[in-house]
């Protein structure tokens, strides 16, 4: 009891900055996630924006980030984090590689959960005269969003491990603590004391997503 | 008016090239219960998609109100196709979206007024009686609802043309009639012109005035419902037609039964009247009836009749002369 008393501060602190690598990657997650997933979906086969070059060239470029283990490609993107933050240390720094991988993650789970979405009430939109945007914003995202809301959990809950994986090079947050003193100064207390947090905060998301996700489908 | 004139509508694979709709040409009136009935593969659902450009011609002309629409695109075919509703086979409907918004979906894409959605939406409902369930989500209804709710979207914008695109093929039987009851009434109520396809000649007879049959991708046959029904000319259309009437007698009965069997088909105007007992009467022999069926098409009776007569031959050669004056035809398939 004595020592997580003296942890607190730290403990505090790393949370905190767990808090906000989860946080600044999950907002970019939805607001460029959401397009380019979206972009996938209407430049493939059969559909309004129909490209086959630019479906490809999107689906490379997100399983090139896909492909890369995420702590090779929070080091490939450190010169760029560099140019573009400042500086490669810190929560901040660490968002951007993790934008980077979910954003490319959750671009593939938008995609499949448009697919889900029932071809004969995307015809039905185009018969009655929809443009793109509105067939986009009243069939494919209102039909999709329950598929949406689950994809976004599971990019939360991986954003966390993510994350974790950041305090390697600098990061911060609550796996940096777990290693600094979990596996370094042999304080195992500590190390189960980050993991009860993970996996509350994991839980949270998953209750928080699941609930959230039944509200929205009607099926 | 809906012209189809002389349409085609290929698709290409890496071997060959195969026509779905081949030179296809049919007039639709205004104001017509029109049918294109055909068996699955037959290219009647891409024929239908070809009115609203859902489906682009390869070659062809779509007319619509003597326009020629078929190289509309963007803004022009999008206000074409406000003035042509549809309806599904599965109803595709929004499922994330309550009745009300479904209704209101094309009004909302055609940018209506909200006021004017607001009052409208309450009386397509009412028209497909379904006021109750204005606020209820897809899923909490039958198939039967869905599609009184598909019928009362592809309404909203009061077009001129309705589409129906199998519309009770996922329905069960009694479903069926009530929702072509339903497509009758507003037929006859809007004076819309409906075009319908269906792989079910039953359908057909229920509500159409006039019918095409589809085979492969051509239109084998056309004409007056009770016309086509009565007289089918192309074998694929007498199959059909043989397949409603469905009159198939036990082999059994080819085994044991004397004399002749004859299958005597009325029309019309005669149906009504005792043309049997006439004959019973006249030549004074037996007539026993193993199959029959009188069916009311366009309200005009049709009637089938298996008969056997056991006669000597030339007894039975001056009957059939006497039932062919006075029925549509008569075809001796047994004895």
């Amino acid at each position: 009891m004595d020592s997580f008393i003296a942890l607190l501060p730290d403990l505090l602190k790393a949370f905190w900055e767990t808090l906000q690598m989860v946080g600044i990657s999950f907002f970019f997650s939805i607001f460029l996630g959401i397009p380019l997933g979206l972009f996938l979906f209407i430049t493939d086969k059969g559909l309004f924006w129909e490209n086959k070059a630019l479906n490809a060239l999107g689906g490379l470029l997100i399983n090139v980030v896909r492909s890369t283990p995420y702590v090779i490609l929070l080091v490939l993107l450190l010169p760029l984090t560099q140019i573009l933050i400042g500086t490669t240390i810190g929560p901040l720094a660490a968002s951007f590689s993790l934008s980077v991988a979910a954003i490319a993650f959750y671009a593939r789970l938008v995609q499949s959960s448009l697919c889900e979405v029932d071809k004969g009430v995307i015809e039905a939109a185009t018969a009655y005269g929809a443009t793109p945007f509105q067939i986009i914003k009243d069939v494919l995202l209102s039909e999709a969003l329950p598929g949406l809301i689950r994809g976004l959990t599971v990019t939360g809950i991986s954003l966390v491990g993510y994350s974790a994986m950041a305090g390697i090079v600098g990061g911060g947050g609550v796996g940096d603590l777990a290693i600094r003193f979990g596996y370094y100064r042999y304080e195992t207390d500590v190390m189960v004391i980050t993991v009860v947090i993970l996996i509350v905060l994991v839980q949270i998301v998953q209750v928080l997503g699941d609930a959230i996700a039944t509200k929205a489908d009607k099926k | 008016m809906v012209k189809i004139e002389n349409v085609t509508v290929a698709f290409h694979s890496k071997e060959a090239t195969f026509k779905a709709v081949n030179a296809v040409n049919l007039t639709i009136q205004e104001g017509e219960v029109f049918g294109i009935v055909g068996t699955s593969g037959a290219g009647k659902s891409t024929l239908i998609r070809t009115i609203n450009l859902l489906q682009k011609p390869t070659s062809g002309t779509i007319w619509i109100d003597n326009e020629d629409i078929t190289e509309y695109s963007g803004k022009s075919l999008r206000a074409i196709r406000h003035k042509i509703g549809m309806i599904f086979q599965h109803f595709n409907l929004i499922h994330t979206k309550t009745v009300f918004d479904n209704v209101a979906f094309p009004m909302v894409i055609a940018g209506a007024s909200k006021e004017a959605i607001a009052r409208r939406v309450p009386e397509l409902l009412d028209l497909v009686g379904l006021s109750d369930k204005m606020h209820v989500y897809p899923s909490k209804l039958s198939g039967g609802q869905k599609q009184r709710v598909g019928i009362a979207r592809a309404l909203a914008n009061n077009p001129r043309i309705l589409l129906c695109d199998e519309p009770t093929s996922a329905l069960d039987l009694e479903t069926t009639n009530a929702i072509l009851e339903l497509l009758k009434d507003i037929n006859i109520k809007l004076g819309i012109t409906t075009i319908l396809i269906t792989h079910e000649m039953d359908v057909i007879k229920k509500i159409c005035t006039k019918v095409a049959v589809m085979d492969r991708g051509v239109v084998v046959e056309m004409g007056n419902v009770y016309d086509i029904f009565s007289r089918p000319q192309h074998p694929f259309t007498q199959k059909l037609v043989a397949h409603t009437l469905n009159l198939e007698l036990p082999s059994r009965i080819f085994k044991d039964v004397k004399g002749s069997l004859i299958k005597v088909v009325y029309n019309g105007d005669r149906a009504e009247e005792p043309i049997l007992s006439d004959a019973i009467r006249t030549f004074g022999v037996n007539i026993n009836v193993l199959h029959g069926k009188i069916e009311y098409i366009d309200e005009k009776p049709l009637g089938v009749l298996i008969l056997n007569i056991d006669a000597d031959s030339s007894k039975i050669e001056q009957i059939i002369d006497y039932l062919k004056e006075r029925t549509a035809s008569v075809e001796v398939f047994h004895g």
